[in-house]
């Protein structure tokens, strides 16, 4: 891949926690347009790479570059990298659960983010049209005016990938978001994330193997904090190593 | 000439003694005729001792007392305390005995023998006065001094401490070398090293006291230097000569300022009075007329200088006095010499003070320090107490408690409660701890079982009813005990200080806090790391639901934690009520500086609030010590010094690190 | 989505209307401008009342909206009436003293007026200088710039040092507490330049105004309902769009509003400031009607009753929390004015002057534990009946 071609590049990044290396010498690449499972045993990572390429965790060394200008992400905090293009979706579906799914969608939408442009935003004819259209995409038009508590767990889980899709990044990443579903629900979530892919990057991280190969895509898998394999799912299940440290056991 | 005088005359008087004794040996008789040596010694001034004044009897007494005879120190005493009689009839004196009523046993002074009887209105009292008494005072100090028995020279010696004087050198001298006792002999040296530099008369031998004593922190090596040093400001045309300089200020510098040297012109006269501004204003206001004051309109003078013009045109005129004006101050300054003087005429000697004066002001900031630093420790101790039952609560169960405070003043109640029903204070104080534990052991399980329990995972509403519990409580204490502050007294064997020296002491009640907070520490260490509840305790607050899988009921652990923080609370107490008065506000006082121990030494763990409350007890008393006269700016200061602290370590000195202290 | 922000929430309107009809009834009924009715003392209570509703809202800005319970904000309360306080007793002594001084028959001196002011000002504390913080103290605009400025400083500063550190929760609520501990015992101290414990007196006075004080009171009464008109409809304001939305967000879930691009800090931080201004105006307004202000008033324990106020009205409603602040503050001025009759149980008499606050200890415990939505709760049960 050329340089054009990389959209965030993780290279030899390491960090411990009292004296256990969580991540260990990681290196990860994946493209402006893509979608890439990632897999892995507890422990092996997967969290704290998230945290780290979305700036909750600062590693002990390393670089993280991100989009055309190879900009470092690692000096930026949370809110800024998540302003360059970075979403980032929970293991538990996180929305704000006293507001409206309206209120969420257009807390999401893409907008300044200083507190006097926040202050002094009323929601445009466009805005509210982009909202309703979110809602349509991830199946919740109908429900635009109900409190977000009220809704089902699958409903909050689009919820939360509808509000990444409004803030229109261009790396989004993905923590389980299948866990708990009804099987049409994760039929919904698989279309809602190829279709995604389509326009960004999309990192997942599941452990449900089903999921992973209907997703059909990359896949690598992380092993004690580093990469241990990568390629197509059937690539990597083949592997002997992955099914010694995660499928055998 | 007198001296050899006086040899021989004591001689004699040995002589004399040696062949009374040998009559009374040999006869006993009252009758026989009697060697009274002491008795022609008195009689030899007899006039002057039956009415004896502080202005003339001090040779007197030198005589009685440099006589050498054995009865005159007891004489002396007798003298002092009224008991000596004078016979009307022959003028002989006696020591008197009242045998009935109006009739007086007569003594005599030599022998010690009784020798008639009298009826009081033949003799006449000896009642000297105060000022003869102090005289004779001091002349039995003498014999005090060189007495056989070790008390009454070490009273001796405290008696010179207490009234040091000229007349004391020479005897105390007298009595070093014969000194058998080392303790006493290094007292009496030093105390002879103190009266030398006090009274003296050879420059050289106080200059040599002086420079013995550097090493000394007594307060009274310090109060016998200062006078030497002590200096008077005087103004005079010239520098006078031979007078012992300390040195010479100009007036306009910091220490004297320029109106100040001027004020002192005028109090020594040399230089016209000066009106101040508020005289200048009365005397302007005498002078109003139709408007004007000397020809300025009155409107005008609210500006100085306008006054000035007005004044001077009336001085003009010879209706006010002239005007001091800044030249002729300057002019008057100029004239004159300002110096201070130190009252000691000899330099070598005031050198010699100044410098001993330096090098003891080193050891006392020194001793200070060490003193600032024990104060630290202590206030340390009290905080540490305070918070441990925090760091349990808060620290360990995250419970944040705002009725701490109030259940620190409930155990300090119970041992006032104690204390009223038992009167034996040891007994009532190691009755008071184990029951203040279990009031407010309970006190803590009730309100856990009640309140809190309900409130986990809602850390603000729990510090908004457990505040409801706080004033309710304190408001509480304040019906029953009423709002003065109620006394827990202390042991008799934790009264006192241990003194090091005069700078340096430590009372034994802060000992005792000391011992008490590490006996905690040993406590809560046992406790966690040793015992069953320490185990299951650490296991509910890592992983609450885990530990219930395990058999664990969190439930109960978390009512026995909280109130075993509390009952630790409740010792604390005690021991704060000990230190401090008890009222209703004891545990507001300190709930604040708690939390603050907690949060500054990192929560969860028992060496951080260790370390918060050594850092916060040694800063506040850093401040204090910087600022001596305001410890309400101390706290200021402090928990300002706190919030910075935070910025750089925001989960305390001792931090939990890794993804668990992230959430 | 088009309407105006008042019409989407009608609790705007009604509360506004109620405060009007309140004040206008007031009016009609008060010894200074109407029937006669309502004493003057009584129309300082009411005034205050108002004022404490207004920093029961700011309260409720930062505490039920934004989640952050700061335990500072009867601090900044405080120091707004600090604040005006400066000029009015510096005003009024100021005119004390030139009349004294005009007697001698000499006009004074500028320097002899300051020496004047100062000695009367500051004899209490054995001092005669005037602090450098009185520098303004003799014009009325600074010092009421310095109403709203002096807050706002020391909630930006320590707003920007808490909330940088990412202190939150229970710690962030400790050390607010402890700031405002710091500056109580710092007024405390007599060379604070503010009097120590005496405080600053005399405020119900105006410079220069013969008035009677019964006009005076329906001044401030007319000038603090206007406050909290002004005050709840710039705060329904903030609450009400994508900015109410954000904060909201903070309160249930910081992490996720981070993720979403907002710079946290800074929303937090502005809010902080804002509600600290709106608590300094209302304590401005407040203390010219106590007519004393001392160091007592800003100990952390006021804090806490604020905090407590508004959970007690109702978190996250703003008529909740100027529900709660009224409601508690008349009440208690009931209890522990005496007006409250004791009750005699035979073997004991139960005196409210001593037994209200145990009342009121408990009554925190009750609330929290029971209705944790507070008085505004009942409106909502109620409307929800309505709607079913």
């Amino acid at each position: 891949m050329t340089q054009m071609n990389t959209l965030l590049e993780v290279s030899g990044v390491s960090v411990s926690f009292d004296g256990f290396r969580a991540i260990n010498n990681l290196s990860f690449q994946i493209g402006p347009a893509e979608l890439r499972a990632v897999i892995g045993p507890n422990g092996a990572g997967k969290t704290t790479f998230m945290d780290i390429v979305t700036g909750k965790t600062r590693p002990d060394e390393g670089r993280v570059l991100f989009g055309e200008k190879s900009i470092s992400l690692l000096s930026m905090s949370e809110a800024r990298i998540a302003q360059a293009g970075v979403g980032r979706k929970f293991q538990k579906p996180t929305v704000f659960e006293d507001q409206s799914v309206r209120e969420n969608l257009m807390m999401a939408l893409k907008a300044p983010r200083s507190w006097w442009a926040v202050l002094r935003f009323r929601a445009a004819a466009q805005d509210i049209a982009r909202v309703e259209e979110l809602a349509e995409e991830v199946g919740l038009r109908s429900e635009l005016d109900r409190t977000a508590g009220e809704l089902s767990h699958g409903q909050k889980q689009w919820l939360e990938i509808g509000m990444l899709l409004a803030q229109e990044p261009r790396l989004l990443l993905v923590d389980e978001p299948a866990a708990g579903m009804t099987p049409e629900e994760r039929a919904h979530t698989t279309d809602l994330l190829i279709e995604a892919a389509k326009t960004r990057a999309v990192v997942v991280v599941e452990h449900d193997m089903e999921f992973v190969r209907r997703l059909n895509c990359k896949v690598t898998v992380l092993h004690e904090g580093s990469v241990l394999a990568e390629g197509g799912l059937d690539h990597v299940t083949a592997n002997p190593q992955v099914i010694d440290v995660y499928l055998g056991r | 000439m007198t001296q050899l005088l006086h040899a021989c005359r004591a001689l004699f008087c040995v002589a004399l003694l040696t062949l009374a004794q040998i009559c009374a040996a040999q006869d006993s008789t009252p009758d026989t005729v009697q060697v009274s040596p002491l008795q022609d010694v008195l009689q030899a001034d007899a006039a002057l001792i039956a009415k004896a004044s502080r202005k003339t009897i001090g040779p007197v007494i030198d005589r009685i007392a440099d006589s050498g005879l054995p009865a005159a120190a007891g004489f002396l005493s007798d003298w002092q305390e009224k008991n000596i009689w004078q016979r009307k009839a022959d003028g002989l004196f006696f020591r008197g005995e009242e045998v009935a009523d109006r009739l007086y046993a007569l003594r005599d002074l030599d022998s010690g023998l009784i020798v008639g009887e009298s009826p009081k209105d033949d003799l006449n009292q000896l009642k000297p006065n105060s000022g003869v008494r102090g005289l004779i005072a001091t002349a039995l100090v003498r014999f005090q001094l060189s007495d056989p028995d070790p008390v009454t020279r070490a009273e001796a010696l405290l008696a010179i401490e207490r009234r040091p004087g000229a007349e004391l050198l020479a005897p105390l001298r007298a009595s070093i070398a014969a000194e058998p006792d080392a303790t006493l002999k290094a007292r009496k040296q030093r105390i002879e090293r103190l009266l030398t530099i006090g009274y003296g008369q050879d420059p050289a031998d106080r200059i040599a006291a002086i420079r013995a004593m550097p090493t000394d922190l007594g307060v009274d090596v310090r109060a016998a230097l200062n006078p030497l040093v002590a200096t008077t400001l005087t103004v005079a045309q010239k520098l006078p000569d031979g007078a012992n300089l300390a040195r010479i200020l100009t007036p306009g510098s910091a220490d004297l300022t320029r109106l100040q040297a001027y004020d002192m012109l005028v109090e020594a006269n040399l230089a016209p009075r000066r009106a101040t501004s508020a005289e200048i204003k009365t005397l302007l206001a005498d002078h109003i007329e139709g408007g004007q004051v000397g020809g300025v309109a009155l409107i005008r003078l609210s500006d100085p200088q306008a006054r000035a013009l007005a004044y001077q045109a009336l001085a003009g005129q010879g209706l006010l006095p002239p005007l001091v004006t800044d030249a002729d101050i300057d002019r008057a300054l100029a004239a004159h010499v300002f110096f201070e003087t130190y009252a000691e005429p000899n330099a070598d000697v005031t050198a010699a003070a100044e410098l001993a004066l330096a090098s003891i002001a080193t050891r006392v900031g020194l001793n200070q320090s060490l003193d600032l630093g024990l104060d630290a420790i202590s206030l340390a101790s009290i905080y540490f107490l305070a918070a441990i039952g925090l760091a349990i609560t808060f620290g360990l169960m995250g419970v944040i408690n705002m009725a701490h405070g109030e259940f620190i003043m409930m155990g300090a109640y119970t041992g006032y409660v104690v204390q009223q029903v038992i009167p034996n204070h040891t007994v009532s104080i190691l009755l008071a701890i184990p029951l203040a534990f279990a009031v407010t052991f309970a006190a803590g399980v009730a309100m856990e079982r009640l309140v809190i329990r309900h409130l986990y995972h809602r850390p603000l509403e729990t510090l908004l009813a457990t505040f409801g519990i706080s004033i309710a409580l304190q408001q509480l204490a304040k019906n029953i005990f009423g709002t003065q502050a109620r006394p827990l007294t202390a042991p008799d064997w934790l009264d006192g200080a241990l003194v090091m020296n005069d700078v340096l002491a430590i009372s034994y009640i802060r000992i005792a806090i000391f011992v008490l907070a590490l006996i905690f520490l040993a406590f809560f260490l046992f406790l966690m790391k040793r015992t069953r509840l320490g185990l299951e305790t650490r296991a509910v607050t890592q992983n609450p639901r885990m530990a219930a899988a395990m058999g664990i009921n969190p439930g109960r652990v978390n009512m026995l934690t909280f109130g075993l923080g509390s009952g630790i609370a409740g010792i604390a107490g005690v021991a704060i009520g000990l230190y401090a008065k008890v009222t209703s506000e004891l545990g507001a006082d300190y709930i604040v500086q708690s939390f603050m121990t907690v949060v500054v030494g990192g929560v969860g763990n028992i060496w951080g609030a260790l370390l918060g409350a050594t850092m916060i007890g040694g800063l506040q008393k850093g401040i204090e010590w910087l600022n001596p006269s305001n410890t309400l700016a101390a706290q200021t200061y402090m928990i300002i010094f706190i919030i910075i602290f935070i910025q750089f370590r925001p989960r305390g000195i001792i931090a939990l690190k890794g993804r668990a202290a992230g959430d | 989505m088009r309407k105006s922000f008042i019409a989407q929430n009608p609790s705007i309107l009604i509360f506004l209307a109620c405060l009007a009809l309140f004040t206008l009834c007031v009016t009609v009924l008060s010894e200074g401008a109407g029937a006669g009715l309502i004493s003057t003392s009584f129309i300082k209570t009411l005034g205050k009342t108002l004022c404490l509703c207004l920093v029961a809202i700011a309260m409720d800005l930062i505490w039920g909206y934004c989640g952050i319970l700061s335990l500072g904000h009867f601090a900044f309360f405080g120091l707004g009436g600090y604040m005006i306080g400066m000029w009015l007793m510096y005003a009024r002594t100021e005119m004390i003293v030139q009349n004294a001084l005009a007697q001698g028959g000499i006009p004074p001196t500028p320097q002899e007026i300051t020496d004047g002011i100062g000695s009367q000002i500051f004899g209490v504390v054995g001092s005669s200088d005037f602090p450098l913080i009185w520098a303004f103290a003799d014009s009325l605009t600074l010092q009421l710039l310095l109403v709203v400025l002096v807050p706002a400083v020391l909630a930006l500063v320590f707003g920007w040092l808490a909330f940088r550190s990412r202190v939150a929760g229970v710690y962030l609520s400790i050390l607010t507490q402890a700031m405002t501990l710091a500056l109580a015992l710092y007024l405390f101290q007599n060379d604070s330049g503010l009097r120590g414990n005496n405080g600053l007196s005399g405020l119900q006075n105006l410079p220069g105004v013969t008035a009677p004080q019964a006009l005076v009171s329906m001044w401030f009464f007319w000038a603090s309902a206007l406050a909290l008109g002004l005050g709840y409809l710039l705060s329904a304001w903030v609450i009400s769009g994508k900015f109410g939305s954000v904060i909201r967000g903070i309160r249930d879930n910081e992490a996720r509003v981070r993720f979403l691009g907002y710079p946290v800090e800074s929303f937090k931080l502005m809010l902080f400031t804002l509600t600290a201004m709106i608590a300094a105006i209302a304590g401005a307004l407040y203390y010219p009607q106590a007519g004393i202000i001392n160091p007592a008033e800003i100990a952390p324990i006021a804090s806490i009753y604020l905090a407590v106020w508004v959970a007690i009205g109702g978190r996250g409603r703003l008529y909740g929390a100027g529900l709660g602040a009224a409601f508690f503050s008349l009440v208690s001025t009931w209890f522990t004015g005496g007006q409250a009759p004791d009750i005699n149980l035979g073997f004991y008499t139960i005196q409210w002057v001593d037994w209200w606050q145990v009342m009121l200890g408990l009554s925190f415990v009750l609330v929290t534990l029971f209705a944790p939505k507070g008085i505004g709760g009942l409106f909502d049960l109620l409307q929800r009946k309505n709607d079913a």
